[in-house]
C-alpha cells in the first residue's frame, strides 16, 4: 500500500529520503519507489515491473484485478518525474508472459509513451518476456555494457565487478520489539547490485534464501529496504531470514 | 429414562419392524421415547431437529427413520433401474463419519439389515469414488466439502433422484461457520434434486433452536418454515467444582502451571482423565510439565489437530481401548467421538463460554443416566471468576451459542461457480434456490447479480476481462463454464476451510559427516509464520517433545532432537476463544455483588476487597475507568469484560481519539476482561476537564468515521481477504498442476488487496471481507452493544496508583514487551513489585 499512496503523493519537487551508494566505482542513488537512479550518466533503471500480470493470470482463469498495471505505471512515472533522466532501462521481466506487451491495453501504451517522450528507453529481456516488447518505444536487448556497469535480468554466477540485474525480488526483514518487518530491497555489496522488483503484485525473495548464495561477499552486503518515503539501510548481519 | 408408557408402546409396535423389536430386545432395551417420536414425526413428513445432551442415542434416533425406512423398501434386486442414495449423512469431521460407521453397522449387522453403509471423505481411494457413482450405496457417510463437490457434478441429479432423509450431525457446530453457509446452499440444490427430501439435524443445546429450525427447511418469503423440535433435557447433573489449591494462583498468564501438582494427583485418582485445553501451546505446555513429574509413570498422551494424523489415530485407538490414564487434547476433541470410559474431565484455563464447557463436560461418561466429573482449573485470577461463573451458568443451563449469522457471499460465489460446473443454471431459478436457504433467505437479487458477474469476469468496474470469462451466458440466457479447466479448478479449490500457511515438521538426524540425513518422522504441521521467528539452534516445544530447529527444506521443516529445559513455545494463530457476551455478563454480575464473592477462593476474594477499599467494584451495567500514573506515563485501565477481540477494537477506537485529542496514546493491550490505554499525557485531568469528556471519548459514533478509517489501513483486514479470495475462487490455493505453497498466496493476497483497494474500493469481495471482519475479528456489534450499554453510566476513578484489578492487564503490557522464556520470570518478578505497591498504600490491609 505504502508504495502505490507515495506514488500518489509524490512530487518531483519533494525528494524522498533515497540512499546513496557505489557500485564498482559509479555513485547510485536507491529512491524509495524502488528505482536506482545513476546520477553521472542520468540513467534511471527499473526492474521487474511484470506488467500486465493480472491479466496473464485471467488468461489462466484467475481474475486477479487489471489495475496493477495502471498502479505500477503510476509509480514509475513518479520516479521519472522526480529524477527527468535521460535514460530508463527496464532490467526485464517487464511484462508478466510473452503475449504481455501485445495484449496491452491501448491506454496503458499511451502512458509508458508519454514517459518515454524525449528520452532513451531500453527495454532488457527477462525470463518471463525473453522476446522483447510489441509497439512500445525504446529499443530491446538481453544485456547492456555502459559506465563500466554491466546491466542484465538474471544475476550471472561469476559476473565480473559491475552488475546490475534483477530477477530474483531481494527483500530482507529486521525484527524490533518482538515485531518482524519485511520490505523489498536493494542488495549490494559494492560490486554489484539487485535490484528490488517494481511490479506493485510481484512478491519478494528473502536475501538468505539459498538462491542468493555466493551472489555477494556478506561482509560487505547491505539491504537497502524500501519504506514508506525513505529507504533504510541494514547491514546483511543485522538481518533475520 | 427407559421408563415408556404404553401408549408408545403400542406406537413402537406400529412404526418398528421387527428385526428393530427383537433387537431391542435381545438387548434388554427400550427404545427411547425421543427415538419414537423423531421417527413418527419424520414418518409423517417433518423434517426434524434433535436437540440432546451427549450419550442420549442421538445418532441412533437420527439414523431410526432411514433404517426403518429402507427395511422396509427391502434390498434392490440386481438388474433393477439405477437407485441413488437414500440417505446423506453430514459430519463435520471426517474422523466422525468414519466413528459413525463403525458405530452403525454393529446395530445393523446384528439386526441383519438389508442395508449398505459406506463412508466418502477426502481420503477415499479414487476407485472406491468411482464406484459409489456408478453404485450408490443406501446411506453415504460424508463431508460438507464432498457435498459440494458431489452437487457440482454433472452426475448429481441422477445420484441424488432417490433421496429421502439428510442427517446432519453436531449441526450446533456446523452451522455458525462458512462451511454451515456453503452446506446450507448445498442442502437447497440437494431440495430441487428430490423434493421430497427431509432434513434431520443433530445438535447439543443451543440459544435458539429456531435457528436451527429454519436453516434445516426450504424458506419462503412470507412463510414462516421450520423444521420440528423435539428436546431430550435431563441426564444427570454434571458435578463441577473448581480446583481448590494450596498454590498461589496468579494474577495474570494462560499457563496454570501453578497448578499441575494437584492436576497430577487428580489424574491419578481416576481411570481415564480427558485434560481440555485451549490452544495448542498450552497443550503442548500442559503435556510437557505433566511429564516432568510423572514419576508413576502414568500412560498421559496428548492429542491436537497440528499432530501428524498417525499419531492422533494411535492415540484415539489406545483412548478407545482404555490403555490411556489421560489425554491432554484442545477443541479436536469437542464433537461427539466415543472415546472410551472417560470419568473425569478437567479444563484448564477458563472454558470462555459456557455451552463450550457443557459440551467438553459432556465427554465424561458417555452415558446419560449417570453424572460427569469435571474439574475447572483457572489459570488466573479472573479465571476463577469466569469459571464460577461458567459453573453457575451450567447449573441453570445457560446457552449462549453463536448465531447462524447472514450467509457469507465469498462461499456464494464458490457455489455458484460449482452449480455452473454441475450444469448451466438460469439466474432466476438459482436466485430462487439460494434465497430458500435460511443464511441467504434475505440476499438481493442485486447482490445475487453481483456475485455472478464476479463469478464470471471478476466484477471490476474495468471490464478488461470478458474474453477470459471463467462462465459465459448462453443464447437462451443459461450460464455454463466456459472450459473443463474450469471445473477442474473448482474441484481442487473446493470448501471453505483456509489454513494458515503450515509447514511439515520432520524429525532428521545428521549423518556421520555432520549433513542432515533425509527422511524421519514426521511430527505434523506447525504454521509457517511460527518458524520464521525461530534460526537454527533455537528450540521450541511440539508434540511433547523438545525440538531442535535444524532449518526449512522446501515445504519442510527440519527438526532434531534437543536437549534443553526451557524451550520456546509454538504459539499458533488459533484456537483462542473470546469471552462469550452471556458469561462476561456473568462475571459483572459476580464482580458487582460481594455476597457472592464467598463462594471464590481466599485469594480472590481478598483480591476483590481490596480493590473495593482501594478504587472501587463496578456494578453490573456501569463502566468503570480507572486513571492513574506509573513511572512516566499516564495509565487508563477500562473495565468492559467484552473480551478480547472487542477490546482489541476499541483499544484502536480509543487511540486513535486520544491522539486527536492531543493526549499522545502510545499503546494499549486487552485481555477478555479489560483494556489497558497509556500514553504520556495526564489522562485522568484531561477526563476530568472534560478534554475531552468520558461521554464524548466513549460515544457510539467512534464505530463510524473512525472505525472506517482505521480498518482501511489496518493489517487484520489483509488476512481476512486472503481467504475471503481464496474461497471466492479469486486466489487458488491448489491451481491443476501447479501446487502453490501456503507463502505465495499470502503475498500475493497482500498485494491483489493493495491494488484492489486503491482501485476498486467497493468491490464485492473487498465488502465480503468488511462483512467478516466486522463480525468475527472485530466484534464490532459487540461493540457496539455495550457502546450504547454504557450510556451514561461510566464511573471515573482517578488514582494515584495502581488499583488491583488493574494488576492483570498491566502485566499483559510486560508480557507485550518481552519475549522468550524470560516472560514468566520477568512476570512473576513485575508480579511482586505490583503488588507491593498496592499494599503498601494501606497499612491495615498487609
Amino acid at each position: 500500500m505504502h508504495r502505490i499512496a507515495h506514488a500518489i503523493a509524490a512530487l518531483p519537487d519533494n525528494p524522498a529520503l533515497s540512499a546513496r551508494t557505489v557500485i564498482n566505482g559509479v555513485a547510485a542513488i536507491c529512491d524509495p519507489l524502488g528505482g536506482l537512479y545513476l546520477p553521472d550518466f542520468d540513467i534511471l533503471v527499473v526492474s521487474d515491473l511484470h506488467l500486465e500480470k493480472g491479466s496473464a493470470f485471467a488468461r489462466r482463469g484467475m481474475l486477479l484485478p487489471p489495475y496493477d498495471t495502471l498502479a505500477t505505471l503510476r509509480i514509475l512515472d513518479a520516479v521519472i518525474c522526480r529524477h527527468n533522466p535521460k535514460t530508463v532501462i527496464s532490467l526485464g521481466d517487464n511484462f508478466h508472459d510473452r503475449v504481455g506487451s501485445a495484449l496491452m491495453p491501448e491506454v496503458f501504451r499511451q502512458m509508458i509513451e508519454t514517459m518515454a517522450r524525449g528520452r532513451e528507453w531500453i527495454w532488457i529481456n527477462g525470463n518471463h518476456d525473453p522476446d522483447g516488447t510489441v509497439g512500445l518505444p525504446g529499443a530491446s536487448a538481453d544485456e547492456l555494457y555502459y559506465a563500466g556497469l554491466v546491466f542484465r535480468h538474471e544475476p550471472a554466477k561469476d559476473a565480473s565487478a559491475g552488475e546490475i540485474a534483477g530477477h530474483l525480488h531481494p527483500a530482507a526483514t529486521v525484527t524490533r520489539r518482538e515485531k518482524r518487518v519485511r520490505r523489498a530491497c536493494f542488495a549490494t555489496d559494492g560490486r554489484r547490485l539487485i535490484m528490488p522488483a517494481f511490479g506493485v503484485t510481484t512478491g519478494g525473495l528473502d536475501l538468505r534464501h539459498k538462491a542468493m548464495h555466493g551472489l555477494f561477499e556478506r561482509q560487505s552486503l547491505v539491504a537497502h529496504m524500501l519504506g514508506r518515503d525513505r529507504i533504510y539501510s541494514v547491514k546483511f548481519a543485522n538481518l533475520v531470514g | 429414562m427407559n421408563q415408556i408408557d404404553s401408549a408408545s408402546r403400542a406406537e413402537t409396535s406400529l412404526s418398528l419392524p421387527p428385526p428393530f423389536l427383537r433387537w431391542f430386545a435381545d438387548k434388554g432395551w427400550q427404545p427411547r421415547a425421543h427415538q419414537l417420536e423423531l421417527l413418527s414425526r419424520a414418518q409423517g413428513g417433518e423434517s426434524m431437529l434433535l436437540i440432546a445432551p451427549t450419550g442420549a442415542g442421538k445418532t441412533l434416533a437420527g439414523f431410526l427413520p432411514s433404517l426403518v425406512s429402507l427395511t422396509e423398501r427391502g434390498k434392490i434386486p440386481p438388474g433393477s433401474a439405477f437407485t441413488g442414495i437414500h440417505t446423506l449423512y453430514i459430519s463435520p469431521l471426517k474422523a466422525l463419519a468414519v466413528d459413525i460407521e463403525r458405530n452403525l453397522m454393529k446395530p445393523v449387522g446384528e439386526m441383519g439389515l438389508p442395508v449398505r453403509i459406506e463412508n466418502r471423505t477426502g481420503d477415499t481411494p479414487q476407485a472406491k469414488r468411482q464406484r459409489q457413482k456408478l453404485n450408490p450405496p443406501d446411506i453415504l457417510l460424508t463431508t460438507p466439502e464432498q457435498v459440494a463437490l458431489l452437487l457440482a457434478n454433472g452426475e448429481a441429479e441422477r445420484f441424488f433422484k432417490d433421496l429421502k432423509y439428510v442427517v446432519l450431525d453436531e449441526l450446533h457446530s456446523l452451522v455458525t461457520s462458512k462451511r454451515g453457509h456453503l452446506l446450507s446452499l448445498g442442502l437447497a440444490r440437494l431440495r430441487k434434486l428430490a423434493p421430497g427430501l427431509q432434513a434431520i439435524g443433530l445438535s447439543a443445546t443451543v440459544a435458539d433452536p429456531m435457528d436451527l429450525q429454519r436453516w434445516l427447511s426450504a424458506q419462503k418469503a412470507g412463510e414462516n418454515n421450520h423444521a420440528g423440535l423435539i428436546t431430550v433435557t435431563g441426564g444427570a447433573r454434571p458435578q463441577i467444582s473448581i480446583l481448590r489449591t494450596e498454590e498461589h494462583v496468579p494474577w495474570a498468564g494462560h499457563s496454570a502451571a501453578y497448578a499441575i501438582g494437584d492436576i497430577y494427583r487428580a489424574i491419578g485418582e481416576t481411570k481415564t482423565t480427558l485434560l481440555f485445553v485451549n490452544t495448542r501451546s498450552q497443550a503442548e505446555r500442559v503435556f510437557q510439565e505433566l511429564w516432568t513429574i510423572n514419576d508413576d509413570n502414568l500412560p498421559i498422551a496428548l492429542h491436537h489437530g497440528s499432530l501428524d494424523v498417525a499419531q492422533r489415530r494411535r492415540v484415539e485407538a489406545a483412548m478407545a481401548e482404555n490403555r490411556l490414564r489421560a489425554v491432554v487434547a484442545t477443541s479436536t476433541l469437542d464433537l461427539g467421538i466415543d472415546w472410551g470410559d472417560v470419568d473425569m474431565v478437567i479444563h484448564v484455563g477458563a472454558p470462555k463460554g459456557a455451552s463450550r464447557l457443557a459440551q467438553r463436560i459432556g465427554r465424561a461418561n458417555h452415558r446419560m443416566d449417570e453424572p460427569s466429573r469435571a474439574i475447572l482449573v483457572p489459570a488466573n485470577r479472573f479465571e476463577v471468576m469466569e469459571c464460577q461463573a461458567a459453573l453457575d451458568a451450567n447449573y441453570i443451563g445457560a446457552q449462549d451459542t453463536p448465531p447462524v449469522g447472514k450467509g457469507a457471499l465469498d462461499v456464494l460465489a464458490q457455489h455458484v461457480l460449482g452449480m455452473a460446473c454441475a450444469a448451466p443454471f438460469d439466474p432466476l431459478a438459482l436466485y430462487t434456490e439460494i434465497t430458500s436457504a435460511s443464511p441467504y433467505a434475505d440476499l438481493t437479487w442485486e447482490a445475487f447479480e453481483r456475485v455472478v458477474d464476479f463469478v464470471a469476469t471478476g466484477g471490476y468496474a474495468l471490464r478488461s476481462y470478458e474474453r477470459y470469462a471463467k462462465i459465459r451466458k448462453t443464447k437462451e440466457g443459461l450460464w455454463r463454464v466456459s472450459n473443463p479447466l474450469i471445473v477442474q479448478q473448482y474441484r481442487l479449490n473446493v470448501g471453505t476451510i483456509i489454513e494458515s500457511p503450515m509447514l511439515n515438521v520432520r524429525m532428521v538426524r545428521r549423518n556421520a559427516r555432520g549433513a542432515l540425513g533425509r527422511g524421519g518422522m514426521p511430527l505434523g504441521k506447525v504454521e509457517e509464520y511460527f518458524l520464521e521467528m525461530l534460526s537454527p539452534g533455537d528450540t521450541f516445544l511440539f508434540s511433547g517433545k523438545v525440538l531442535r530447529f535444524e532449518g526449512i527444506r522446501e515445504n519442510e521443516c527440519l527438526v532434531s532432537q534437543g536437549y534443553t529445559l526451557d524451550p520456546k513455545v509454538p504459539s499458533y494463530a488459533g484456537g483462542k476463544f473470546p469471552l462469550t457476551t452471556y458469561l462476561a455478563q456473568q462475571v459483572r454480575k459476580m464482580l458487582a455483588d460481594p455476597a457472592r464473592h464467598a463462594s471464590l477462593p481466599d485469594q480472590v476474594r481478598d483480591w476483590l476487597s481490596l480493590q473495593k477499599d482501594l478504587s472501587m467494584l463496578p456494578k453490573e451495567d456501569e463502566l468503570l475507568i480507572e486513571t492513574f500514573p506509573r513511572g512516566s506515563r499516564h495509565y487508563m485501565v477500562i473495565y468492559a469484560f467484552e473480551g478480547r477481540l472487542a477490546h482489541q477494537t476499541l483499544g484502536m477506537l480509543l487511540t486513535r481519539r486520544l491522539d486527536r485529542a492531543g493526549l499522545k496514546p502510545l499503546g494499549f493491550v486487552a485481555t477478555d476482561y479489560s483494556l489497558g490505554v497509556w500514553g504520556l499525557e495526564d489522562l485522568g485531568a484531561a477526563f476530568r476537564n472534560k478534554r475531552p469528556s468520558l461521554a464524548h471519548l466513549f460515544d457510539e459514533d467512534m464505530l463510524g468515521d473512525d472505525l472506517e478509517a482505521w480498518l482501511n489501513e489496518s493489517f487484520l483486514l489483509k488476512r481476512t481477504f486472503r481467504s475471503c479470495a481464496v474461497i471466492a475462487g479469486l486466489i487458488d490455493q491448489r491451481h491443476p498442476g501447479k501446487e502453490k505453497s501456503g507463502r505465495q498466496v499470502t503475498v500475493s493476497a497482500d498485494l491483489i488487496y493493495d491494488v484492489l483497494r486503491s482501485h476498486e474500493p467497493d468491490h464485492i469481495l473487498l465488502e465480503a471481507t468488511r462483512n467478516d471482519a466486522s463480525t468475527g475479528l472485530l466484534e464490532i456489534e459487540r461493540l457496539g452493544d455495550m457502546l450504547s450499554r454504557i450510556k451514561g453510566h461510566i464511573t471515573h476513578r482517578p488514582l494515584t496508583q495502581i488499583s488491583p484489578l488493574a494488576v492483570p492487564v498491566m502485566l499483559e503490557i510486560g508480557r507485550e514487551a518481552v519475549g522468550g522464556d524470560a516472560q514468566d520470570f520477568l512476570l512473576a518478578e513485575a508480579a511482586d513489585e505490583l503488588f507491593g505497591e498496592v499494599v503498601a498504600t494501606v497499612p491495615r490491609v498487609s
